[in-house]
This record gives structure tokens, C-alpha cells and sequence, in this order.
């Protein structure tokens, strides 16, 4: 279990962006992490995979544990060598570098298994095995994303952490993105998944999150947060009335905030 | 027949442009800084194949190869000690802190040598071979194969190898590199050892005639930092080019100059590789091969 309890991040010693979250991915399930902009998302996968120094952030309180090891403090690639992996937001492929090179670099903590992660790769997405030469800049977007997923497989993690794999993709591809969650997740590897697409996320995670200003204001299996009110009426940009049309005046953000905290 | 002559001796000159020239481009790709101590590098790994070969009368193969192990040693202490505290700082400040070292090493270095250049001791000494009327020195050919064999070996390393791949992926994008599990620090020590043993091999050809060292060398190194300017600062191809550009235009005006001009005086072919860097500047202002720097404005 990937676990983190009162986990506080400071940025450049002053600007604090987690707010003593916890969080729990058990093995083998899908957890979504959902949020508005700049709630601290990907503050938090940066928190688990040890890369805040990049932007001179650190962890000031609580701890990250796996399997009730801590894990804060060590080293990035200490931590994917234990078996949490992420894609970083946006894609991020090495745009001069081959697929093959991509997923070589992939694996350079497990460089044993190299063969054998690739073809478990190239079984995902069938699309990059047809083309292991092909510059990595010129891919499409929904196949870029695939390759920045498949990166992050090639170490074999027990976690993959995923940073809004749906960005800027056309919903045909969002669904593919989704099947492919879900059959990662059905080969074994525990996923956190941060996301914008609140309903995909929801539909196929066990466990949900809701992160707001860097705290947690709620916490439920994914099936009760689809039918929650405000989930529905802020998230998935459903309104409890039906099928009326929306009016923006009637949204009363204070008073939900309110309700989030009781 | 002395163009040909020039020509090969520019070649000869190109392949230790490009030894030094490579490292500063590893260095620079890895760190995005202009390591002004490759020349320092240079005198000191010399020294000890000097020290080595001509005081403790090694074989001077092995004196090359304890030379190189010291320059390994040498560049990841460089790194560990100076850089690495540096990690994160703009890199102007890098860049003049290399400066710095690149004094205190050629300080150290040069007060090794006496005044007087020394014998680096290779076998090549004053031999040379003729082909119809030209005159090759075999350290001349010795240069040319030495500079090929590094940069294949070079090439297959970042091509084919887990940790030169990790560092074109740091080179690319460090973050990516990092939540891979690369460790940019190691990436960061690889590329400063990798620089300190190619300046150390340049330094057996720096004086392609005689083949000796002396603090003096400091001067002929330094034309290597032009040389990578020209080919753009990130690409090894790209100081090939300039490092052969360079490497021509120098032994030709060599050649050419005291005849044309005599006015000018003696060696103003050392003055060619700025000349050229300026012009190459004037056009392509990011070097001939570089990337270029996109910026709204």
C-alpha cells in the first residue's frame, strides 16, 4: 500500500500548497485524485515520486510510506527502483528520441527485464510497436500519451502514478486512454490516477479524492462521489434539476464550500 | 602540392580541436554551461603522461592509460567538490566559476612544467612519412586516429549504451530523466570525467610537430572554444564540421599567409579561429549547427 498521512509541501520555503493531505492506493486498485486548478494535484505526485527539489519545493511535515516504509527523503530514482512510477503531465516524450529510445530510457532502473517489459508495452499499445524507429515528436498526441504511459511501465512498477493522461486528447481517445488504465490495472500495477476528466476518473476507480486549496475535502468510494450533489454539480458539470439549463447565477460557490468542511 | 600539404596538417589540427571540442559540448549539453577549464583539463592530464612517460620512464601506452585514469578521477572530483554545489544556480555563475577553476588547475598544472615546454615521450617524435612530395608526421595520422576512434566509440555510447542514453535524456529534459530513475548527478560526474579524458588525449597532439606540452599549450587549447562555439555549443556533429572548418583555414593561412601578406607579421593563423568564429557569429548567430533560441519578444 502507497500511503500518504499529513503530508505538507512548501514551495521556495514559503508558499504552502499541500495542507497535510493523506491518501491511501492500496495494492492493485485504482484511486482518482480529482481537483480544480492549482489544487495541489500534481504537487502531490511530485511529492511521491521525490522531484519537488527540481522546483525548489520539500516536504515539511508527515510522511509517504509504502508498504509502511517511508519513502519521502529518498531519491527519485530510489523511488522508482522500489516500483512507483509516473507520467508527468503532459506528455513530456523526448521529442528527438525514438520510441524504442523512450522506453529504453524507461527502464533504466530495470534493465534486466528490458525485453520483457517491452513486449508487455508493445502488447498495450500496439500503435508504437509498429513503429520503433519513428521519431517521438512526430507521433500523434493520443499516441505521444501512450508512449508517455508506456515510459513509465517500462521499470515494472506496483504503482504507476498517472498526471491528467486525458490532457488535451479527443474523447475517442480519452475512452482508449481509459481501457488502457483499466487493463494496467487488471496486469496488477496499482494506479493513482490525477485527473480533470472527473468522469472518467470516477467510472473506473475503486477509491476517490477530492483536493481543494491542498486539503482533502472529500473522500468516498467512486460510486458514492458520482452520486454526490456537489461532485455532480461541480465536477461533472451536472445539475441535480435535470436536464434544465444551466445558469451560472445559481451556482453558490461560498455555501458549497461550506458544506465541503462539515 | 603545399595546399595538400595544408590540408592534411588542417585535418590533423581539426581531430584535436574536436577531442577538446567534444568535451565542452558534454559538458554543456548535460549542465547548459561553457566549462572554461577544458584547456586547464589539458595541461593537466598532460602533465602526467609527461611525468609518467619521461621522468618515471613508463612505456608511454601506459603512461597514457595512468594518465587517464587520474583524468577520471580528476573530472568527477572537479564535479563532486565544484559543481555539484553549484546544481540548481544560475548558470552564468556556473560558467564564471569554471573561470575560476580553470586558473587555479592551469596554476597548479603549469607549475608542474617549468618555463620551458616538456616531451609528452611518444614514439612518434620527428618521424614522418612521405606520400609522392607530401610529408606526413606519424602523429600527425596518430591525431587523426585517435580524435575517429573516440568519437565512434563516442557515438556508440550515447547510442547503444543505458547511461548515454540517460544522458541525452537529461540533456533533453532533466525532469523526465529523473522521474525515470536516471541520476542527474551521475549524469552530471560522467560528463565531467568524459571531458577530462578527452582533453587529456588532445594534449598528446596539441603540438602536432613536436609533440611537447608546456604552459604555453594553454593558448593552442583554447582555440577549441571557437571551435565549438561555430559548431553551435550542443552538437557533436556540428563541432565536426567547425572543428574541421577551423582546423583547414589555420594551416592554410599557416601556409599562405607570410607569402600574401608578410605586412601582418608571423602566426596569424593562431588568430584564424576567432576570425572565423566572428563571421560564422555574424551570420548565424547561434553557430552553424545550434539550436536555435526561440523567444518572443
Amino acid at each position: 500500500m502507497l500511503a500518504l498521512k499529513n503530508v505538507e509541501v512548501v514551495y521556495h520555503d514559503v508558499i504552502l500548497v499541500l495542507r497535510g493531505i493523506s491518501l491511501q492506493v492500496p495494492d492493485g486498485t485504482i484511486v482518482a485524485l480529482l481537483g480544480a486548478n492549482g489544487a495541489g494535484k500534481t504537487t502531490t505526485l511530485r511529492a511521491i515520486s521525490g522531484i519537488l527539489d527540481v522546483q525548489n519545493g520539500e516536504i515539511t511535515k508527515g510522511e509517504i510510506t509504502l508498504d509502511g516504509q517511508r519513502i519521502d527523503h529518498l531519491s527519485a530514482s530510489k523511488i522508482v527502483k522500489l516500483g512507483v512510477s509516473q507520467a508527468l503531465e503532459g506528455r513530456r516524450v523526448l521529442a528527438e528520441l525514438t520510441v524504442e529510445e523512450n522506453l529504453r530510457l524507461g527502464a533504466h532502473t530495470n534493465r534486466r527485464k528490458l525485453n520483457e517489459n517491452m513486449d508487455r508495452v508493445y502488447g498495450l499499445f500496439p500503435d508504437l510497436k509498429q513503429r520503433p524507429k519513428f521519431i517521438a515528436g512526430y507521433l500523434s498526441g493520443g499516441q505521444q500519451q501512450m508512449l508517455a504511459i508506456g515510459r513509465a511501465l517500462m521499470s515494472a512498477p506496483r504503482y504507476l502514478l498517472l498526471d491528467e493522461p486525458s490532457l488535451g486528447l479527443a474523447p475517442m481517445l480519452v475512452q482508449e486512454i481509459r481501457d488502457i488504465i483499466v487493463e494496467i490495472n487488471r496486469q496488477g500495477t496499482g494506479v493513482l490516477l490525477v485527473e480533470q476528466n472527473a468522469g472518467m476518473a470516477l467510472t473506473i476507480s475503486s477509491h476517490g479524492y477530492i483536493l481543494e486549496t491542498g486539503k482533502m475535502v472529500m473522500d468516498k468510494p467512486s460510486a458514492e462521489l458520482l452520486k454526490d450533489e456537489d461532485v455532480r454539480e461541480f465536477y461533472l458539470g451536472l445539475h441535480s434539476g435535470g436536464d434544465e439549463i444551466r445558469s451560472f447565477a445559481n451556482v453558490k460557490q461560498y455555501r458549497r464550500k461550506k458544506r465541503w468542511l462539515s | 602540392m603545399s595546399f595538400l600539404q595544408a590540408l592534411i596538417n588542417g585535418i590533423a589540427l581539426a581531430a584535436v580541436y574536436s577531442l577538446l571540442g567534444m568535451g565542452f559540448v558534454i559538458i554543456y549539453k548535460s549542465m547548459q554551461v561553457l566549462s572554461f577549464a577544458q584547456p586547464a583539463l589539458m595541461l593537466f592530464g598532460g602533465w602526467w603522461v609527461v611525468y609518467f612517460a619521461t621522468l618515471v620512464h613508463l612505456n608511454f601506452y601506459v603512461a597514457v592509460l595512468i594518465a587517464i585514469a587520474i583524468a577520471v578521477i580528476s573530472g568527477l572530483f572537479i564535479e563532486r567538490v565544484f559543481l555539484r554545489p553549484m546544481v540548481g544556480k544560475p548558470v552564468f555563475a556556473v560558467a564564471i566559476m569554471t573561470i575560476g577553476l580553470d586558473l587555479a588547475i592551469r596554476i597548479i598544472a603549469g607549475n608542474f612544467y617549468d618555463v620551458s615546454p616538456r616531451s609528452t615521450g611518444d614514439p612518434w617524435g620527428l618521424s614522418t612519412f612521405n606520400v609522392g612530395r607530401l610529408i606526413i608526421g606519424h602523429r600527425r595520422v596518430a591525431a587523426i586516429v585517435v580524435s575517429v576512434v573516440v568519437l565512434l566509440a563516442l557515438l556508440a555510447f550515447f547510442r547503444f549504451s543505458r547511461m548515454g542514453l540517460a544522458m541525452r535524456a537529461a540533456a533533453f529534459d532533466q525532469e523526465v530523466a529523473l522521474i525515470q530513475g536516471v541520476s542527474v548527478a551521475a549524469v552530471f560526474a560522467i560528463s565531467w570525467a568524459l571531458a577530462s579524458v578527452l582533453a587529456t588525449l588532445a594534449s598528446l597532439f596539441i603540438n602536432p610537430d613536436l609533440g611537447s606540452l608546456g604552459p604555453a599549450s594553454y593558448t593552442l587549447a583554447l582555440k577549441a572554444l571557437p571551435v565549438v562555439v561555430i559548431g553551435g555549443l550542443d552538437s557533436i556533429g556540428g563541432t565536426l564540421v567547425a572543428a574541421l572548418m577551423v582546423g583547414i583555414a589555420e594551416a592554410l593561412t599557416g601556409t599562405y599567409q607570410m607569402h600574401l601578406t608578410p605586412y601582418i607579421g608571423q602566426n596569424f593563423s593562431q588568430v584564424v579561429p576567432y576570425l572565423v568564429m566572428f563571421v560564422v557569429l555574424l551570420v548565424r548567430p547561434y553557430g552553424l549547427f545550434g539550436t536555435r533560441e526561440v523567444e518572443r519578444v
